[in-house]
């Protein structure tokens, strides 16, 4: 679809330097692979959102009335993996970092194109794998496959779901290597650690918890299979296991998982602040240094999941402050965009719209996200839907804004054109507006005493979640307008200048579309990478 | 609950229910505080710094403005306030971990998908949870099958329960009412379905719900003739003072200190008790053989519960050492099954007096 619809000037660029179907399926073109990755990612947001919106639905009415119970567990369960393993992991590095790194970094592609395509295809088997078990009827263990229910009562296709995320994993994986061997080996002469772009040091945090927390997630993974099939006891206490010891292990993974889909959004965020604000990031050092710290302290803080779960009080006291630690980390980060702006030149473009919207639901997340380091708070909002919109916040409101951000932010470098600008900023505030409406009485919920997952639930709570059903349906709106003017733009839009925002960085050194190999002559970098000169000021936005 | 009109805040029945509150309180209003800071920077810099024509802003010497001293003050203020949030939130969370000694005790077993809970003198009920108002209730939770979690927002607590482990939660209910209770752990297709009722009594209502019993002795009387039907007593003495050289007297047992055959030493609480049941061979007692067989599917978590209420019912002798370490003699010769009559303590367990030098919760 994309390969039919090439630039209409006879340019070169790496849309229509090669033709056909197998030149994009055998491409080592990280710009390609990109573009794969973005179709990927975009047809299971789709299926994802599909099933938070029968989740929503079934919530408008206290009783169980839409779908029995087994189906409300099994849309929850597929929502949460889809979303999380094959959606937010993925799609701002898979995408994004991508198409971006060797541009930014001034290199001609990744350091291992080869595994980069491989890296697609392994994506694309593990999400085939939890597509046929969607159609062969799904799995209800929640995104978290607690044991002994993952391993010994659920009734839905564990091990499939479980396969299809451990394949998945490895995707992740090699491309974190990717990344980081990248980023040492392949920049451009001149360019030093400290003129990078924050978003080659907010990749380079999330390649690191890719490679080394994603195989801890295999093993769990594998273990849980090992004792569904062949019931070796490892969490069963049936079979002599601990079914607290799956805890640990799940969440030594998925709690640094939460930053390797944050930390992406961050760097796309401080590069679309710095060129909206024409001005260099306040902070440079404390932004790229947060992010490493985040990924470093963000391994030591998963027994936060664990404080009602019979973990001993003192470990929970340990984790406790190790969570406020790796707090200070965010605020920094949120301080220093705000302080961007000041005495900046702002332009309230369409990606500086969603920069801006989320400097303000990421804060809403990470102070909520207070509320749940506390240990006498979190007894009482753990397992409610205090934590469903807490981290709702986190990964839709951050994770999802920076993704449209990103996407409007270099739409026109990707594809070489415009999009319509009235439209975009419509959908933006749409998407803010519908995002708040679903998830804050969520918090109200939570506080309330919902507990989460559940498909029938008093009537008293009837008032919120309507509240909340309703803003999902604006969301929605907001999610498919993007759709239709970005589709729109490839064919009719007018093309895009080589720098439409007037941007420091060395991807919009290049013309866009760039070509295949990306800059015509190595770039030699001799200065920081936000250094804003008049020579740089245009007109559009 | 009760009246199912639209509310936003719980209501508040427990005496932690109070200083979570506060905390909560603390927790919206530095939050309330930096999330408006924030929105408000946010806007009026991109109002008041909006880009006029092409000029671009002069670049801001990040030093001339204290960007250090900035970088420290917004690191420092808010490690400050969010230290103070582990405190207050530890505080609350000790005193929600360690049940006060004289607790009412209540046994909760989950399994898919309801909750059974027995009451020491014998009353059972279902999805309902019959308790006195102003009286430290401590709840031993365990599960049959999948982890549940026991949750009653009025009184801001929750526990998970676990299959194969006991754990402990307590409360102290201050408001009379009937509450929801949440399982709040998913645990499969009924999981919303798992819920019930929790009503706080004044103490003459819950005297005469608790006098319609069900009819049947109490936890200990039913554990004893689960002991019995067991066979547990053929080996196992619990009269004081009897020796068989086979197995350890269980008289005067329960929350002493108990060595092992391998020099280790072991609380012998209802984590113990429970184990040794299911899987005698893990924890042999100093002096005693491995010759007692498993009983583990003869016998449920609700018997376990009993026979563990029983031998808690044995308790420390009076005046005993609490470190005694059963010795084996040589009086041998089989034993008739230990007949004792029903302890004092369970006879008294209505009112309510524990006794003081009960187990510390084993589990946590």
């Amino acid at each position: 679809m994309i390969a039919a619809t090439p630039p209409t000037e006879i340019k070169k660029n790496f849309f229509n330097q090669k033709q056909g179907l197998a030149s994009w399926l055998l491409t080592y073109d990280h710009k390609r692979i990109a573009i794969l990755y973005l179709l990927g990612v975009t047809f299971f947001f789709a299926i994802g959102g599909i099933f938070a919106a029968l989740i929503r639905l079934e919530l408008a009415t206290p009783a169980g009335d839409l779908v029995d119970s087994n189906t409300y567990n099994k849309f929850f369960t597929m929502h949460g993996i889809i979303m999380v393993f094959l959606f937010l992991i993925p799609s701002i590095p898979a995408v994004f970092g991508n198409f971006l790194i060797p541009l930014m970094i001034g290199a001609k592609d990744v350091a291992f194109p080869r595994l980069n395509l491989l890296s697609w295809y392994i994506y694309m088997i593990g999400g085939l794998f939890i597509i046929t078990v969607l159609l062969m009827g799904g799995v209800d263990t929640g995104w978290t496959f607690y044991t002994p229910f993952s391993t010994s009562y659920s009734n839905g296709y564990v091990v499939a779901a479980g396969m299809g995320i451990f394949i998945a994993g490895f995707s992740s994986i090699l491309t974190g290597l990717n990344f980081i061997v990248t980023i040492h080996r392949m920049r451009a002469p001149g360019l030093t650690w400290f003129r990078l772009p924050l978003f080659i040091w907010a990749h380079y945090a999330t390649s690191m918890i890719q490679v080394l927390g994603t195989p801890v997630i295999a093993v769990t993974l594998f273990l849980l299979v090992l004792e569904r099939g062949l019931h070796i006891g490892f969490f069963d206490p049936a079979y002599g296991g601990d079914p607290v010891l799956f805890q640990h292990m799940f969440w030594f993974y998925s709690h640094p998982a939460v930053y390797i889909m944050i930390l992406p959004s961050m760097g796309v965020v401080t590069e679309i602040i710095t060129t909206f604000s024409s001005k260099k990031p306040f902070g440079y050092t404390f932004i790229a240094f947060s992010s490493v710290a985040i990924a470093v302290f963000g391994f030591i803080v998963w027994g936060h999941h664990l404080f009602v779960s019979g973990q001993s009080a003192y470990a929970g006291m340990v984790f406790s402050v190790l969570s406020y630690i790796v707090a200070i980390p965010s605020a920094i980060k949120v301080f220093n965009w705000t302080a961007t702006m000041y005495k900046g030149a702002v332009r309230l473009t369409t990606p500086m719209l969603y920069a801006l919207g989320f400097i303000g639901l990421f804060t809403i997340g990470g102070l909520t996200g207070l509320f749940l380091a506390s240990l006498g708070m979190d007894v009482h909002l753990t397992d409610t839907y205090f934590v469903v919109a807490h981290f709702h916040y986190v990964m839709v409101g951050g994770a999802i804004m920076g993704f449209l951000g990103g996407i409007h932010y270099w739409w026109p470098k990707i594809f070489g054109k415009m999009y319509n600008e009235g439209w975009s900023k419509i959908s933006a505030v749409i998407i803010f507006i519908g995002f708040n409406l679903t998830f804050f009485p969520q918090f109200l919920l939570g506080y309330m005493g919902m507990p989460r997952r559940y498909h029938v639930y008093p009537p008293e709570f009837q008032v919120l979640n309507v509240l909340s059903s309703a803003g999902a349906s604006v969301l929605a709106i907001g999610y498919l307008i993007p759709f239709c003017y970005l589709l729109y733009s490839l064919k009719y839009g007018p093309d895009a200048p080589p720098n439409p925002w007037g941007a420091t960085t060395l991807e919009w050194k290049t013309q866009s579309p760039p070509i295949t190999q990306n800059f015509e002559v190595t770039p030699v970098v001799t200065q920081e990478a936000y250094t804003y000169t008049t020579e740089e000021v245009v007109h559009v936005g | 609950m009760g009246e199912k009109s639209f509310e936003l805040f719980p209501v508040a029945a427990s005496s932690i229910a109070g200083h979570v509150d506060a905390l909560y309180a603390y927790l919206v209003l530095v939050s309330a505080f930096f999330s408006l800071l924030i929105a408000f920077c946010v806007v009026f810099f991109a109002v008041k710094y909006r880009r006029k024509g092409d000029e671009l802003p002069k670049p801001v010497d990040e030093h001339s403005i204290g960007g250090m001293v900035l970088e420290i003050v917004w690191s420092v203020i808010p490690l400050g306030l969010s230290l103070v949030m582990f405190a207050w939130g530890a505080s609350i969370f000790f005193t929600e971990s360690r049940p006060p000694a004289d607790s009412l005790e209540v046994f909760v077993t989950g399994k898919q998908w309801m909750w059974k809970i027995q009451h020491i003198e014998g009353a059972r009920e279902i999805n309902e949870l019959h308790v006195p108002v102003n009286r430290d209730i401590r709840l031993t939770l365990t599960s049959e099958d999948v982890i549940h979690d026991f949750y009653v927002p009025a009184f801001r607590t929750k526990t998970d329960v676990l299959p194969g482990r006991y754990t402990t939660e307590w409360f102290r209910p201050t408001k009379i009412g009937a509450y929801h209770l949440f399982c709040a752990e998913y645990c499969g297709t009924k999981h919303s379905g798992m819920v019930g009722t929790v009503y706080v009594m004044n103490e003459a209502d819950y005297e005469q719900w608790l006098s319609k019993g069900s009819g049947e002795g109490s936890m200990a009387e039913e554990g004893q003739s689960l002991f019995n039907q067991l066979g547990c007593g053929t080996c196992h003495p619990s009269e004081i003072n009897k020796q068989n050289g086979r197995c350890p007297n269980l008289n005067g047992l329960f929350g002493t200190t108990v060595e092992l055959n391998d020099g280790t030493k072991v609380k012998a609480d209802e984590a113990y008790i429970r184990e040794s049941v299911l899987y005698p061979q893990a924890k042999i007692v100093a002096g005693y053989d491995n010759i007692m067989p498993t009983f583990k599917g003869l016998v449920t978590e609700d018997g376990l519960l009993k026979l563990v209420e029983y031998i808690r019912s044995l308790g420390p002798a009076e005046g005993m050492p609490s470190s005694a370490t059963p010795v084996p003699t040589q009086t041998s010769g089989p034993q008739p099954p230990a007949q004792p009559t029903a302890n004092s303590r369970a006879a008294n367990g209505r009112a309510g007096a524990a006794p003081a030098n009960r187990a510390a919760p084993g589990n946590q």
